[in-house]
């Protein structure tokens, strides 16, 4: 049996680095944001400079990870909530008001919620290769207009947060029609994936002209790669915005290392590190201080977002709809 | 030797750990749950294309195993080996070689375009069993391949010296064969095509491919409802101990008899139409089989120079994990084959892995950090997703075996010691051989239970990858695919090739 000593080992390990003197604020995050190509690197290392603390990032599925745990958990923060779950993380009574002054959020909607923090966002939108289609369209009749040739790859709003804010916002927009206007997109969606990898692996392998992604994503492709091939086509009904949120976890052990790490997201050291690294808008920084491909990037006029609870009042009869006008 | 006993320990360990993460959800979860009408329907899918998929692989496997068995040609080792690849590819990867050849911009399509033909239309059900006779007929065609090795050539020899025509040799003794092994080879794919998800959804084209995994998946992640994940979970369950029942109870044709344990030679098999046929088959099967797995490789080659030393680090990682879950899965194996084990060993395939690893993390994390065990349990759960592979090459092996030589043993007295490290073990080589590769490759591409179980400092291979497409960098993390899949087969290759070192195959 190998397990036991490979556990051994490993354990040692970590009581070693649990000796050290210094508090250790414990933040959950999803996998992407503590890979070293995404933000949390770069975080971890400004705010260690500002709290003469260790910052430790535990990747992971945040909320069904919170629930399991309960008021166990180890978490003092937890970054990269979606606003889709905001209803039943409050609901679970696990987290604390945040405490922070909100003025200084530069989101392009109002926002007022005590205890979700947001710390980044963009607009679901669809992303089109600019070689494969000249004229992109430029609302959902428009989409539902191309020709039946032209094929996208949207992600499943049942596995997928990008996929559940797409089905919002058809149904934000189209109200009741939303099922005629699913069954008439229909032909021209090719297939729907699990996640955004699968959806937008299939989009640079030249499998589909145009997916299911963010406004931001062509920054990427720019900034990173040189390549400006990639735009996202822009809708005048306005788009989904796709806010994400961090939280205070009540049952912190650090709570004033906890309240240090809330306001430092606010900060411009955070707020500076987003834009490249996780390739989104950051929530508090003033237009004028984004990377300049940031600024360039096309963007809507309209936000639109559902409230939690407007959210959840629609969520299943706007998946019973889809279902059934993609099943045909 | 008390084959029985020494069954009963691996197989009660490996049922309490299926069936106790299982039942632990469905506690917490506040017991059972009522389906839905949508539940059903992803039921009936998830039935349907299991149940085409499984008998298509098998179906296309008994040619393609039989061609294999009576051709020798140049690169014939290298062939069944490389036949392994897609198996053990993870499910993205796969998926993106796949539609790289037979998508709507794949090779294919591009290749109609020049005789003015529209574009393939793979997305629907015949894609996803497209996709899963790409997963599965390699695995098929190799235990079916095993179960033609073991044809004793005593018998062979005496149809030859009878001028027996091919018909009268596969009645009398291909499928005979056949009936013993076939079954289980078919159950097995079943079993893996139950609990597709990403796979069935992405070729399947749209919601009406929906399976039951993604069922699972939605309720734990979307509507965090254990109880209801735990339901699902439990019918995935229901349905293999069925299938099993059925497909294990079927008058399997008795094991081959004695013969002098020596290769196999086919005299009737030299007719210049049966050697076209088999040509013709294995053409096919290589075709199909490799053009994906040279997409991917021509995906990979650009972005190698790129890949950061942290993604070869990982690749460290992974194969640690590999090589404790081949350990672990072998260990269990071998009792395990010497008794009625399978269905056993079935269940570690059955269960939904995301259930799995929500019932280990309850059960493991008011005792331990889950972040920590997190490698430990990745080769856990691989190593009893390998089982039922391991299982199904070593058994009937050792049934023959058993059958051959019990007597003798019996009438001189054998030791089990003496049994099992002179005539057991050295006869298993093939099939160990195999198993260990196959669960160590598996191993390597399998992302395990990252929902619950990621170590924060210690990231998998498969997982760099997932991180790399996440992170924009799609070269780097197709370079990443490609280095996984040639260290899988690497590794696949060295057990499977040291399991036939004293075979001329």
């Amino acid at each position: 049996m190998r397990i036991p000593s490979l556990a051994a080992g490993i354990l040692m390990t970590t009581a070693s680095l649990a000796a050290a003197e210094t508090p250790v604020l414990t933040v959950y995050a999803p996998d992407y944001f503590t890979s070293e190509w995404g933000p949390g690197p770069v975080i971890e290392a400004k705010f260690e400079e500002t709290c003469a603390c260790d910052l430790q990032f535990l990747p992971g599925d945040l909320m069904p990870r919170l629930l399991l745990e309960g008021a166990r958990t180890r978490a003092d923060v937890v970054i990269g909530l979606e606003t889709d779950v905001t209803k039943k993380a409050r609901e679970t009574g696990l987290f604390a008001p945040h405490g922070q002054d909100l003025s200084s959020l530069t989101l392009p909607l109002d926002w007022t919620d005590d205890t979700f923090l947001p710390f980044d966002w963009s607009y679901v939108a669809f992303v089109y290769d600019t070689t494969k289609i000249d004229t992109p369209p430029t609302s959902f009749d428009d989409l539902i207009a191309m020709p039946e040739d032209v094929k996208i790859v949207i992600q499943d709003p049942r596995s997928s947060i990008s996929g559940l804010a797409l089905l919002l916002w058809v149904k934000q927009v189209y109200g009741d029609e939303a099922e005629a206007k699913w069954a008439a997109l229909a032909p021209r969606i090719l297939t729907v994936t699990k996640g955004w990898s699968e959806a937008y692996g299939l989009f640079t392998d030249g499998e589909v002209p145009m997916v299911l992604s963010f406004n931001t994503s062509p920054a990427y492709h720019i900034a990173a790669e040189g390549d400006e091939t990639k735009a996202a086509a822009i809708f005048d009904e306005g788009h989904y915005a796709y806010v994400e949120l961090a939280a205070k976890v009540a049952s912190t052990s650090q709570p004033e290392l906890a309240d240090a790490f809330m306001s430092f997201i606010l900060s411009p050291a955070f707020q500076q590190a987003i834009p490249e690294t996780n390739w989104s808008y950051p929530s508090a920084l003033p237009r004028e201080d984004w990377p300049q491909v940031f600024r360039d990037l096309p963007a809507p006029d309209t936000a639109i977002l559902l409230d939690e609870d407007a959210a959840a009042a629609i969520r299943d009869e706007a998946l019973d709809e889809w279902r059934r006008a993609l099943s045909q | 030797m008390a084959p029985r006993a020494v069954a009963i320990i691996p197989a009660t360990l490996v049922a309490g750990l299926v069936l106790a993460p299982l039942t632990a959800v469905l506690i917490r979860g506040g017991g059972p749950s009522a389906l839905g009408p949508a539940d059903w329907a992803a039921l009936r899918f998830t039935l349907l294309q299991a149940v085409v998929s499984s008998a298509l692989s098998v179906g296309l496997a008994i040619p393609v195993a039989r061609a294999l068995a009576r051709r020798r040609f140049p690169g014939r080792s290298l062939l069944i080996t490389l036949l392994g690849a897609p198996f053990i590819l993870p499910v993205l990867v796969a998926v993106l070689g796949l539609l790289a050849v037979f998508g709507q911009n794949g090779w294919l399509s591009a290749l109609l375009g020049v005789f003015g033909l529209p574009p393939v239309q793979v997305y629907g059900l015949h894609g996803v069993v497209l996709a899963h006779v790409f997963f599965n007929l390699p695995l098929a065609t190799r235990l079916i391949l095993q179960g033609w090795l073991s044809i004793p050539a005593e018998r062979l020899r005496t149809a030859a010296t009878l001028d027996l025509p091919p018909f009268a040799i596969f009645r009398l003794i291909e499928g005979p064969m056949l009936r013993h092994i076939a079954p289980g080879a078919a159950l097995i794919v079943f079993t893996l095509c139950l609990g597709s998800f990403a796979v069935a959804l992405t070729l399947g084209g749209g919601p009406a491919s929906t399976t039951v995994e993604l069922a699972i998946y939605q309720s734990f992640r979307f509507d965090f409802d254990l109880s209801h994940a735990a339901t699902l979970a439990t019918v995935q369950l229901a349905l293999v101990a069925v299938s099993a029942l059925l497909l294990l109870r079927l008058p399997l044709g008795e094991a081959m008899g004695a013969g002098l344990d020596r290769t196999l030679r086919r005299w009737d098999a030299e007719t210049p139409r049966l050697r076209v046929l088999d040509a013709v088959w294995i053409a096919l099967a290589a075709t199909f089989l490799l053009l994906p797995l040279l997409a991917i490789a021509l995906r990979g080659v650009p972005g190698l120079a790129t890949l950061p030393a942290s993604v070869w680090q990982a690749a460290g990682f992974s194969l640690a994990v590999a090589l404790g879950s081949t350990a672990l899965c072998l260990a269990l194996a071998l009792p395990l084959a010497l008794g009625r084990g399978e269905p056993a060993a079935l269940l570690g395939l059955a269960i939904s892995p995301l259930v799995l690893g929500t019932g280990l993390f309850l059960l493991i994390q008011p005792h331990a950090s889950p972040f920590t065990l997190a490698l430990p349990v990745t080769a856990l759960v691989n190593a009893l997703m390998s089982l039922p592979f391991a299982l199904r090459a070593l058994r009937p092996e050792v049934q023959a075996i058993t059958a051959q030589y019990g007597p003798l043993a019996q009438s001189l007295d054998l030791s089990p010691h003496a049994w099992t490290f002179r005539i057991l073990l050295p006869r298993l080589r093939r099939p160990l051989g195999f198993s260990a590769g196959l669960a160590a490759a598996l191993s390597m591409g399998d992302l395990g239970v990252i929902a619950l179980f990621a170590d924060p400092e210690r990231a998998t291979l498969p997982l760099q990858m997932y991180r790399l497409m996440q992170g924009y960098r799609m070269e780097s993390a197709a370079a990443a695919a490609l280095l996984l899949l040639v260290l899988s087969l690497g590794l696949f290759w060295i057990f499977d090739r040291g399991g036939r070192a004293d075979a001329d195959t």
